[in-house]
Parts: C-alpha cells; structure tokens; sequence
C-alpha cells in the first residue's frame, strides 16, 4: 500500500526518507515539487497527485510535508489518516512534531516507522503498544543508556498486540489514581454583515487523561444524552451500550486519549456568546479607509468570556493601519496583511472598541472585497450546547479513583462577514 | 545527550571523507555501545537518503547480535540494502532460520518480517517454506506477519501464486481478529478474482469486524463490497423514480399489478448481515473506516437507506484539511445522484474565507449540485458573498457555479445574467472574463432577444485584456452579427488594428467574425475581411495561417473553389448546440467511491471494478458453514484473548466477561462484576451456530490459558504443538507431504527443512555405559589429591542442556583435605553445575561426586578449578563428541522420515573399512554405542544398522546408519543438523570401526 515516506520541510529539502518496499528514487518528489510551486501556499497542495507511475498522497503538518509514494490502487484516506497518526505519533514521542525534533531522534523515528508499518501495511499504531516496543527518549534515560549500554526497545510482544483491548496494556499501576475528563465544545459560525447568524453549530470533544490502576470499567453518564446528535467514539467505548442506555462504557487507555467527539443537533439553537458590530470601508479617493470595530458579550450564561481575539486578513493594497484600542492591543504585520486585536477578557460594563484610519496603497484602485474576521474566544467552565457530564463509575477494581469534569467552549471557525 | 552527540556527529561525518573508515572500524569493535552507535549513525545516513552500502559486510557482521536495538537496526540496514548486495545478504539467512524457531513470537515474528522483505530472488523457496511455517504458528501476531510476507513474496515472484493461495486459503479460516485485515489484504493483492475462497468466511468476516483493527477493517469493507455485488441481486428496484423516495414505497404495488411474473424483492440475510454489521462502524474515529462503510452503503444498501451515512460524512467535515478534500469529493460524486440526502446539511458545505482553494471549489461544486428551487435563493445570495472573496480563482469557480444555476433552473435565469452583467463592470479581470465566459455560455441556450447584453459587451470589449473573456465576446459578435448589424463592423474595424499584438485565441475569432460578416454584411466589411486575411497569411502560428487559408477558399469565391463554398453560409452560421453547463463529477461514479481513481477520475493500477448486480442471485448456499467444522488451524493456544466471537461492542454479558478474563490476571475480580452486571441483557442476535462454535473454542482456549502465558512451561507448550501438529497431520496430509518432501535444487532451504522438528524425541536410557574413566588431576600435581573423570551417560538432574559427569576424588596424601570444591571462576564459557564441597576427604579415601556441564554442543574443553583448602588446580575435561549426545529410541519409520528431512547439507558420509572383528551384528553396534551415546534403532535389514541420539545441548537430532555392502566394508552416514558435531562423530566413528 504505502511504498515510501519523504518529509520535506517549507524550503522544499527532503531530510527524511523511509521505504518499505524496494527503493523508490527520491526524484519522485520532483513532481511535487512542480504541483508545489503552482499552488503557491502550502495549504493549497492538493492532497493526492498523479505522479507518472506513482500517486503522491501527502499531508501538511506543522511546517512538514509528509509525503507517501503509491503505486496502486488504496482508498486514500487511508494513507491520509495514516499519515497524521505517524505526525501524532511523532508528537507524542518527542513533544513537538517538528524538522529539528525528527531530525534530532531520527534513530527512534526510523524504529517507530518500522513498527508502524509492514510492506506498507500498518502494524502496530496504538500509541500504548508502541511505547512498549519503543521507549520515549528522555534525558535520563538516554544518560542511563549511554552508561549502561541497555537499549531503549523491547523485547516481548506488547501485551496489548494479542489482547482484544489493544488500547491497554496489562499490569497498569498507579499510587495515585485519577480520571480527567474535559468536555471543549467549539462554535462553527458564520455571522453576515448584519451580525445575523447564517451557519452556526457546535462541536464538541470529551478528551480523558485516566491514570488508573489494573483494568478498570468505566461508566460516564451524561444528565442530557439526547444533545448529542452525531457521535464518534474512541473503540473502547461499547457501541452497543450507547446505543440502547445512551451511557458511554469502556475500559480506557492508559493516559490521553480522545473518548468521543460529537456534533450538537442541529435543532438546538445556537447560543452565540458575543456580538459584533463592524464596519471596514476604503474611500475612492485618497487612499485611505476607516476601521471601527466593537466587540459585546452576549448569551454568555452568566460567564465570562475570556482569550478574545480578532483577526482580519486585510487586502494586499492594505499599507498600514492606525488605530486606538480602548482595550487590548493590536498588531499589523504588513507582510502577511493580517491584523490581530487582542482583546482579552469582555466586560459588560465597557465594551471594548477598536477604531482609526488604514492607509492605503498609492495610486491603487479602491479593494472590491471586504475582509472577513475571524474571532477567537474561549469560555471556563461552561459547555455552550448545555451538556452535562451526570456520573462517572467505576467497576471492577476496588479503590476509590480521584475523578474530576472541566468544561470549556471556545470558538471553532468563527468567522464575521463584512 | 548522548542523541544530540551523535546527531551531531552524523552531521560531521557527511564532509568526512574518513568517514565510513571510522564506522568499520566501530563496527567491527568488541564494544556493543560502539556497534549500536556505529549503526545509529548509519541509520542517520540512510534517513537522509545517503548511501551507505559500502558498508554492508561489517554491518551484516552483527545480524546475530544479542543486543535487540542493535539488531533491529541491522534489519533496518539489512531490508534497505539487501537488493543491491544480494550474495553478501545471503551471510545472514541462517540466523533468520533460527530465529524462526525461537521461543519468543516477537523475535519469530521480526525474523519472518525481514526474511521476507530482503528482496533476493534466490531465497524465494526458503521464503515460501517460511511463510507456510509462519501461518500454522500459535501466535496469531506470527501468523499475521505470515500475511503480510506473503504479498512481499509474491511481489518478488509471481510464479509462487498457487501456492501462495494455498497459504491465503489456509488463513483465511483463522478466526484471530488479528489476522484478518493482513489476509484479506494479502487476498485483494495476490487473488482478487477468487472470490470462491470468501464464500464460506463471510459470515465469519462479518461478524468479526467490528472487533478486527481499524485498518483491517477498511480493507475488509471494501472487499466485501466487491463480494457482494457479485452475490446478490440489486436492492435497487429498476425504476425511473429512484430518486423519489415516496414513490418508491408504492412502487412494489405497481410493479406487482404490471408484471406479475417478478417476485417481490427479498433481500438476502447474508446482504443484510453486513449492512448491520458495517452500519456501527460509521462511528469510528478513523475517517478512512468511515468513508469506507459510507460507499459500501452507497454501493450496496437499498437507496432509502443510504441516508443513514450523510450525518457521519458531514462529521468528517471537522477533520484535517486532507481528509476534507477526500470527503468532498465523494459527496461531489453522491450529490449529483441523490441531491436530497445532503440537502438538509446545505450550510455545512458554506465556504469559510480561511478554507483553501481547492476546498473551496468543491464546496461550491456541492453547493451547485443540491441546488433547486426552493433553496436557489438562499444559494445565490450566498454566492454573492464569495464573488466578492479574495481569492480570485474562487471568484471565477463561483461565476461558473452561478452559469450551472442559471441553466438548470430556469427561474433564475434572468437574475443571473443580470448579476453577471453586473459584474461585467467589476474592477477585476479575471472576474470579468469569467462572467463574460459564462454570459457567453448562458445566452447560447438562450439565443432570444439578448442583444442588450451584447451591445454593452462590445462596449466593454475595450477594456477587457484577457484573452479567453475577448476571444468570447468575439465569438458572440460574430454568431448574433445580425442582431448587432451596427456594431459588429465597428469591432471587426478595431480588431484589424489590434490584430498583430493579439493572443492566438483572440485572432481565431478575429478571423471567425471576419468570416461570419463578410457572409452577412460583405458590403461594409469586405475590404477588412481581406485585410485581416491577408495578417493572417502572413501570421507566425502555423494554426491561424491554416485557418485563414482554408477561410479564404470557402467564403471568397473563386475559379478553384470547390462545391464547399457554396455551403460557406450553411457552414459557419450552422445553429449550434448549447453548451451543456456539467458538474466535472458527473463521470466520477464510474469509479467505486472512496477510491483512489476517484479521487483522480482515471483508473489508478490495481483498481478493481466493482460488477454489476447479478441478474439472478448465485446460489447462496455456498456460504453455509457447518457447524463443526474441523478447525485444525491453531487458532487456539497462545491466543488466549482473541476468542473470535467476543465483540467488544456486543452487548452479550458472558461474551464481555470472557473477553476481559483474557486480558490479564488482575482482572478477574472485574470480569465477574461487569458480566454479572450486564449477564441480564439477553443474546438475541447472535444465531445458534454461532454460539456452537464459540462455545467449542472457548473451551479449547481456556485449556490452552493454563498451559501458555509462561515462559517456563514451555515444554507444556511444545507438547500442545506437537498435538496439533499431529491433528494437522490427519487434517490434511496432503500439505504436510507437500511440505516435508526435501527439495533437492538448494543446499539453503535445507536449515529450513528443520526449523522444526516435531516428532518424538524419547529419550531412553544408554545402551551401553563405557566404564573407563578420564584422568582429571594427577596425585602429583594436586598434592596428594587426585580426580578422575568419568561420563556416567545419564540425563542430567542439574538442567537439561547439561552432560552428567562423575568426578572420582581420591585422597593419596598422609593428611586430611579439607573443603574440596569447584572454584567460583570458570575461564571457559560453559555453565558449570557445581557440586557441593566436601568437608573432609581423609587419607587414602575417595569419593564420587556428580557434576553438570553444558558444553553447548561442542567439544570445547571445559576449565574450571577444582580447589581444597590450601590450594587450587586448574582442570579441565575434554569431552568426546560422543558423550555430548543423549540416546533417542525411534521406530524406523520415524528415523526414515527425520533422515529425509536432514538431506544435503545436514548429511555426512564416508566409506568405511572395518576391522574384522566387527563385522559381526552384535561387535558393530557394541562398537558404535561405546564411541556415542546412541540408541539402537531396530531395522528390517540385515546389513543395515540405524542409530539415533539427540545433541544434549540443542536437542538436535543426531541419525546414525551403517549400510555394509560386503564383510568388511560399507558406509557410514550422518544426519544432523549439527554439521560440526556430525563431521567428528564421523571421523571418532570411522577410527573406532576400523580397530579391532
């Protein structure tokens, strides 16, 4: 399936390779290179080109392009969900999936692209088995090793490569015992010149950090299943039990994991948390426009909205901008034309204000488009679809667990139209 | 630290030319830390595309290396550059053979895993013999690399197919969840076609999926999309109205009342079996699982369902920007067939201003695809809002998209157009061009009364530079010339002056509209016609000067002109067809969804086609199972927790309670609570079949839990092989043949032959025990303390690799000897059992005390020390290489077998001349079981003598056969795999026969 894996960096070197199968030349990467250059940004790389005899399917991940050679036929997704659980991967290993980290533990990147896959099949993906076969680096042991000469990978087959929970390995032990779970919700709206909503939903995720001793069975009930309209579940979790008790059940992973991510019913109205009123105009003559911006909280449910930013992609004609904040401040890179407010926290007394004059290119025709805004925010404690975790039980082993819910609700892809 | 040293390092090394010196040489070290990190900098160099080839001989070195990152790393090196040093890799072959053989499925695993990806043609057989190993192993994570070896193998030769079914067919039945992605993968590559093989694994497949890992179950999936088009017969009734759900809940009636002759459609439970069975998975975290469930609804589910997967492809709409790029393009596909199962997700498909352009585009491509009356204009407002956008190339894709509105809903025709025209005045180029394109487009289906909008286009024709928006409105000038009679000289007048600096696109039209006037209006515009043919005559492009030749003879007439110009008028002001305003997906669903070509829109290599629905449904019998099917494929043994039957998302009680007993020890305690806590659900689904077979393999894997697990059982372990061995014999004693009968063309499939050896091994008690003893220390040298040795033949207490020795300590000193003992330092290797010191020995007294040695199979002297309490005395004990054997009883049907499994290489031969005293029956055999430890094995003949031991260390079998051809000469013959051992017993043997 997957022949060979090239990471190539933003000044388009390839600095890793990985075959599986025979040796595919590196010049293969010439045709996207090509595809590259006509694209422009990185973003607008398509994912799949047709290369001669081969397919490309790459993805773009923190300033690295991880490119895969096919040479037949495979549905694409899954090389490209592969693809970001080898940049996953890397992220857990090392911390960052960066060039400079890869380039730094290339033994251990190399070891772990072996277990991931064979003749281009994927083997052994779960993070908890991986970790097993292969250790993260860190500073003492990579001091320990060098003295002892011991070696960071396994020797036995992971326990959890035979087990039907692969997720979890056997022979867990914790002094203390936790269970986290965080419920962030995100908002995808799409708000038009008015400020009336045109597209608005919420998305959500409950993300688990569990560190519990042996194998335990957990139960997570929720005061209002029925929000949750469109699920998807980490495979730990019994489908089955979902579906008739609407109670998620599962014996977790060891550590992080996603459990669920979910979409709030459509039905539901949207609470959108703050408003704004904008208006963005150049004038026809004098090269010159005028910027006012006001920011207000809105169904906030009684919180505070917090982390509040405001970004503009201006018009390239865009020159420079001057303009007072009555909370906050802002920056203008007139390079990528991008204009951030950083607001901070909304208050309901005064309501924070962003105003002045943008100087314009000399001589250049007036913008036809208008640019668009795109808002950050983020809400403590306050899950903004309403959901609400009921009890978390624990079955079968016999201490008591540490168990605690946060809840946050930021914006997802919040865009304002002007 | 020590990473960022050597990273660093790596980095200097490239500008050294020493470079691959020092890495010999590091290599060639004693030092494991230096080997290992010779060979991280090695693996540094081959990260980064370097060769390191040079270096293979000292890096093949370390393949046997015990230090398991190292090892690893050589495989690395090994797999990378095998193919380009084949007869060096071969060096390395045998210690692949033995790890084959190694107790631990992780190494026997990762043997096979490089074996099988070292790309030489020669070791094809050994391979094959591997694989086949491999796929009968205990462990399923062996028996999974077996699958995967088996696609590299036929990568690498094609000619080994058939039997490489064999293997696919054999792993197939496997009911590990483990192995099911990695055969079915092995499947679609090597035998699509044999769609037989799946017939009676469906069901089996089926039910398995949910719990078979994620990548597996994609490959799965669309595997059984390709079965089941095959098998049964369309859920989609032949209808005009496939579209219209509520007509098609009538329709049955209809068809009865028309055609009374078609039964009503019945689906078959084995096409409904799957549809439940995949329909859970639309819930997985893994986006490709779920695209790959969402086309096999497409493809297989009746149309009224398909709806279910719409929801779960609009989620995969929050994922990376790759995944959406996919995602759209196969609702693209769908939403041209059936525009109402996304409708009600319209907004989801609204563009963001921060989406990149090719998202962009199939946003709108979709948005254009579910667009109809009622929600039109909802639509087009929001296409008012991207032709405003940024992004330039998206504002023409959605000039385009409103075109393909306009056309297909003709309440909105006049709108668009006149928002396009609205645009014709927008102070971007391309924006323009791109109205001008589709205004273009737009009034060729619509040719009444639109001259308005010409005359202001040719207004506008000043200022618009780019050459596709001019050549257009050129060609409308010219098609409508007679709805513009005033104007169209006018441009023609313009175009004569320009005609020199324009793009060759805009002077075929030129020289169009020239043609086009001069037949209609040859009054005002001959002369310019002739000009402008005249520019063209003489242009530098080969095409406009073609075309202005071959304009010229059909529209002016002359003595040559033919009877074409007579049909000049008919020819050039033809009315022609509309342009038909297509979505680019519209051929897309050719290609099955979720696939690489069509994602593409060509067929990618390898593309299997998904067949039509069969018009009568094939027999469906062909995948009833029986329900105690002899099942000789181990699925059993180390397998303790892969117990096919136990979903994990199943609700049964008693099926999570045994799924979590497998699991590991410590949770005993909470199998028992969560079963008795969901016992109470009732087993409603799973059919009375099923549960026979999971109860008989229950059963079978809860005997195997007590005798797996632990490294020291292993002999339990073994015996478990050994019957299952035996069950497979009489399974299937055809393939056992098959595999056991020795090839003759290569001396290296021979270690395979004997990778294991199965058959019983009894260790009888000597025949014959030498009674002659070995001096060990002399009196002299030991001060008075004397030791003879003395090889007693019997299994040792002390460990079963060890030879027993009996030590004859004599006292012939006047004084007591206090604290006899064996010294704590050993110089050599071996492991000494040690026997317990003796406190006094008093003068002229002596005593016998037993020892252990495991000389491992070799005739290495053992040294050691042998020390009292005043003093230490070096010994040692040569051992002859016949006591290093334990003799083996064995019919002789058994030791001819085991002899043709030792051929080639393993054997050993010589013509021997025997003293006369040992020719007889009894003197030769006494003669034999004195030089070794061997067993008597009973023959039929006469002049044949069969003898058989098994090396005390390894276990190896040891054959022994003399085959006199007159009194006092014949051959002796040796099979062992113990090529060493073999070669001496040889020569100990021949110099024993030939003394009296």
């Amino acid at each position: 399936m997957i022949h060979s894996l090239f990471l190539i960096n933003s000044s388009s070197d390839i600095f890793l390779e990985k075959h599986w199968k025979s040796v595919i030349s590196r010049s293969v990467c010439d045709y996207f290179f090509e595809v590259q250059e006509k694209a422009g940004e990185a973003e607008n790389v398509p994912p799949v080109i047709h290369a001669g005899h081969h397919y490309l399917i790459n993805i773009y991940r923190e300033k690295i392009f991880f490119v895969s050679v096919i040479q037949s036929e495979v549905p694409p997704l899954f090389v490209i969900e592969f693809l970001h659980h080898v940049a996953e991967t890397f992220q857990d290993y090392f911390g960052e999936c960066s060039e400079s980290a890869i380039k730094d533990n290339v033994v251990i990147v190399y070891e772990l692209l072996e277990e991931m896959l064979d003749n281009g099949f994927p083997l052994a993906t779960e993070s908890n088995i991986l970790k097993e076969l292969i250790k993260p680096p860190n500073i003492l042991r990579s001091v320990v090793n060098s003295i002892t000469g011991s070696c960071n990978v396994g020797e036995t087959l992971p326990t959890g490569q035979l087990s039907t929970i692969p997720w979890r390995r056997a022979g867990v032990k914790y002094t203390n015992n936790e269970a986290y779970f965080d419920v962030v919700e995100e908002i995808d709206a799409i708000l038009d010149k008015t400020g009336s909503v045109v597209f608005a939903e919420i998305q959500g995720v409950i993300d688990a950090c569990v560190n519990l001793t042996g194998m335990p069975d957990l139960t997570l009930s929720f005061m209002n299943p029925r929000l949750l309209d469109d699920v998807s579940f980490h495979p730990c979790v019994r489908f089955k039990r979902w579906e008739s008790e609407r109670v998620l059940s599962f014996i977790p992973p060891d550590g992080n994991f996603r459990l669920l991510s979910y979409h709030v019913s459509a039905q539901n109205l949207v609470a959108i948390p703050i408003y704004v009123k904008q208006n963005i105009s150049f004038f026809e003559t004098g090269s010159s426009g005028r910027l006012d911006i006001t920011v207000g909280p809105k169904q906030t449910m009684g919180k505070t909205v917090e982390a509040v930013f405001v970004t503009i992609n201006m018009p390239k004609v865009v020159l420079s901008a001057n303009l007072t904040a009555t909370q906050g401040n802002y920056t203008y890179n007139p390079v990528t034309k991008t204009l951030v407010w950083d607001i901070g926290k909304l208050s309901q007394q005064k309501l924070p204000n962003l105003k002045g004059s943008l100087t314009l290119q000399c001589g250049a025709p007036k913008p036809e488009e208008s640019p668009s805004l795109n808002i950050d925010l983020k809400i403590q404690q306050l899950a903004i679809s309403g959901l609400k975790v009921n009890r978390l039980d624990m079955y079968g082993e016999k201490y008591k667990p540490f168990k605690g819910v946060k809840y946050v609700s930021k914006a997802g892809k919040f865009q304002v139209r002007t | 630290m020590c990473r960022i040293f050597s990273s660093s390092l790596v980095r200097d090394l490239s500008c050294n030319q020493l470079s691959s010196n020092n890495l010999r040489e590091m290599l060639e070290s004693t030092k494991e830390s230096l080997k290992l990190e010779a060979m991280k900098r090695i693996v540094g160099l081959i990260a980064r595309g370097k060769n390191a080839s040079e270096l293979f001989p000292a890096v093949v070195k370390n393949v046997a290396s015990k230090n398991i990152e190292l090892k690893k790393l050589v495989y690395v090196y090994l797999v990378r550059y095998a193919e380009e040093q084949q007869d060096l890799a071969l060096l390395s072959i045998s210690t692949f053979q033995r790890a084959l053989k190694d107790p631990n499925q992780l190494i026997r695993a990762s043997a096979l895993r490089v074996l099988s990806s070292i790309r030489v043609p020669i070791i094809v057989p050994i391979m094959m013999l591997a694989i086949k190993e491999a796929a009968t192993d205990l462990s399923p994570y062996v028996r999974k690399t077996a699958a995967h070896a088996i696609q590299k193998l036929y990568s690498l030769d094609a000619d080994q197919k058939e039997q490489l079914i064999e293997v696919i067919e054999k792993l197939l039945k496997d009911k590990s969840t483990l192995v099911a992605g990695s055969v079915v993968m092995a499947f679609e590559e090597v035998c699509p076609d044999r769609i037989d093989l799946i017939h009676k694994n469906y069901r089996k497949l089926c039910n398995l999926l949910v719990d078979v890992e994620e990548w597996g179950q994609v490959v799965i999936i669309s595997m059984l999309t390709r079965y089941a088009r095959t098998q049964f017969i369309s859920p989609w009734k032949e209808s005009v109205v496939e579209n219209n759900h509520e007509q098609a809940f009538y329709e049955s009636d209809e068809e009865k009342l028309g055609t009374p002759q078609s039964k009503p459609y019945i689906m078959d439970p084995d096409h409904r079996l799957l549809l439940r069975n995949t329909k859970p998975l639309l819930q997985s975290r893994n986006t490709a699982v779920v695209m790959s469930v969402a086309q096999l609804y497409w493809h297989l589910a009746p149309k009224q369902e398909v709806g279910v997967i719409t929801k779960s492809l609009v989620r995969l709409l929050r994922s990376h920007r790759e995944v959406q790029y996919i995602v759209l393009q196969n609702i693209a596909t769908m939403s041209i067939q059936q525009k109402g199962i996304f409708e009600p997700f319209m907004k989801s498909f609204y563009v963001r201003s921060t989406d990149p352009t090719h998202i962009k585009t199939l946003k709108l491509e979709i948005l254009t695809n579910l667009a109809n009356e009622a929600n039109i204009s909802t639509i087009l407002r929001e296409f008012q809002t991207y032709v405003k956008s940024q992004d330039k190339a998206f504002a023409a894709a959605t000039i385009q998209a409103i075109g393909r509105c306009a056309t297909n809903i003709t309440d909105v025709t006049d709108t668009c157009l006149n928002g396009l025209v609205l645009l014709l005045s927008n102070r971007d180029e391309t924006v323009v061009a791109e109205s001008v394109v589709v205004i273009k487009k737009l009034l060729q289906t619509q040719p009444t009364q639109h001259s308005e909008i010409i005359k202001h286009m040719a207004k506008l024709f000043d200022n618009i530079t780019v050459p596709m928006a001019r050549a257009s409105i050129l060609w409308l000038i010219g098609e409508y010339c007679e709805r513009v009679p005033k104007i169209a000289p006018d441009v023609l007048r313009k175009m004569a002056k320009t005609f020199t600096v324009e793009e060759d696109i805009v002077k075929l039209q030129t020289v169009n509209l020239a043609a086009k006037l001069y037949l209609t209006n040859s009054k005002q515009t001959k002369l310019l016609t002739q000009y402008i043919l005249n520019l063209g005559k003489y242009d530098q492009s080969y095409d406009i000067r073609d075309r202005t030749r071959f304009i010229r003879q059909l529209i002016v007439p002359n003595e040559k002109s033919g009877a074409l110009s007579k049909y000049a008028r008919r020819i050039l002001l033809a009315s022609k067809p509309a342009p038909m305003l297509e979505s680019t997906f519209k051929d897309r669903d050719r290609f099955q969804l979720g696939t690489l070509s069509h994602t593409i829109n060509s067929k990618a290599t390898g593309y299997l086609e998904l067949s039509d629905w069969p018009t009568a449904a094939p027999d469906s019998s062909v995948r009833n199972v029986e329900v105690m099917e002899p099942e000789w494929v181990p699925s059993m043994g180390k397998t303790k927790p892969l117990k096919s039957d136990d979903k994990f998302y199943s609700d049964s009680g008693e099926e999570e309670g045994a799924g979590e007993e497998g699991t590991g020890s410590s949770s005993e305690d909470s199998s028992s609570s969560s079963s008795s806590s969901s016992s109470n659900e009732g087993k409603l689904d799973s059919e009375s079949e099923d549960k026979n077979s999971k109860h008989s393999e229950e059963t079978d894997s809860s005997q195997s839990d007590k005798s797996s697990g632990h490294s020291d059982k292993k002999k339990a372990d073994k015996k478990k092989r050994l019957q299952l061995k035996k069950k497979a014999k009489k399974a299937a004693p055809k393939e056992r043949y098959q595999m056991h009968r020795p090839p003759t063309h290569h001396p290296l499939t021979q270690e395979l032959w004997n990778l294991r050896t199965f058959t019983p091994k009894m260790v009888s008690s000597p025949v014959f025990v030498p009674m002659s003893s070995h001096e060990l220390l002399h009196r002299m040298t030991g001060k008075g303390l004397a030791a003879q040795y003395h090889f007693p033949r019997q299994p040792c207490i002390y460990g079963n690799k060890m030879v027993s020795v009996q030590l004859t300590l004599t006292n012939s000193s006047d004084h007591t000897l206090e604290d006899i003992s064996i010294g704590e330092k050993t110089s050599s290797g071996q492991n000494i059992h040690r026997f317990s010191s003796i406190e006094r020995l008093e003068p002229g007294a002596s005593v016998t005390v037993s020892m252990g040695i495991d000389f491992n199979d070799s005739t290495q002297a053992a040294n050691f020390q042998l020390c009292t309490k005043e003093d230490q005395f070096s010994v040692s004990i040569q051992p002859v290489v016949g006591e290093l054997f334990l003799p083996v009883t064995m019919t002789e049907q058994d030791f001819r077998k085991e002899q043709g499994k030792l051929q080639g290489m393993n054997e050993t031969s010589a013509t021997i001349t025997m003293a006369p005293e040992n020719t007889s029956n009894q003197a030769l055999s006494k003669k034999m079981v004195s030089v070794a430890n061997m067993g008597v094995v009973p023959t039929g003949e006469d002049s044949l003598y069969r003898f058989a031991a098994k090396s005390v260390s390894s276990g190896d079998l040891v054959l022994v056969s003399v085959d006199l051809t007159d009194s006092s000469s014949g051959r002796l013959t040796i099979n062992t795999e113990k090529t060493v051992i073999g070669s001496m017993l040889l020569r100990d043997l021949k110099t024993a026969l030939a003394q009296p």
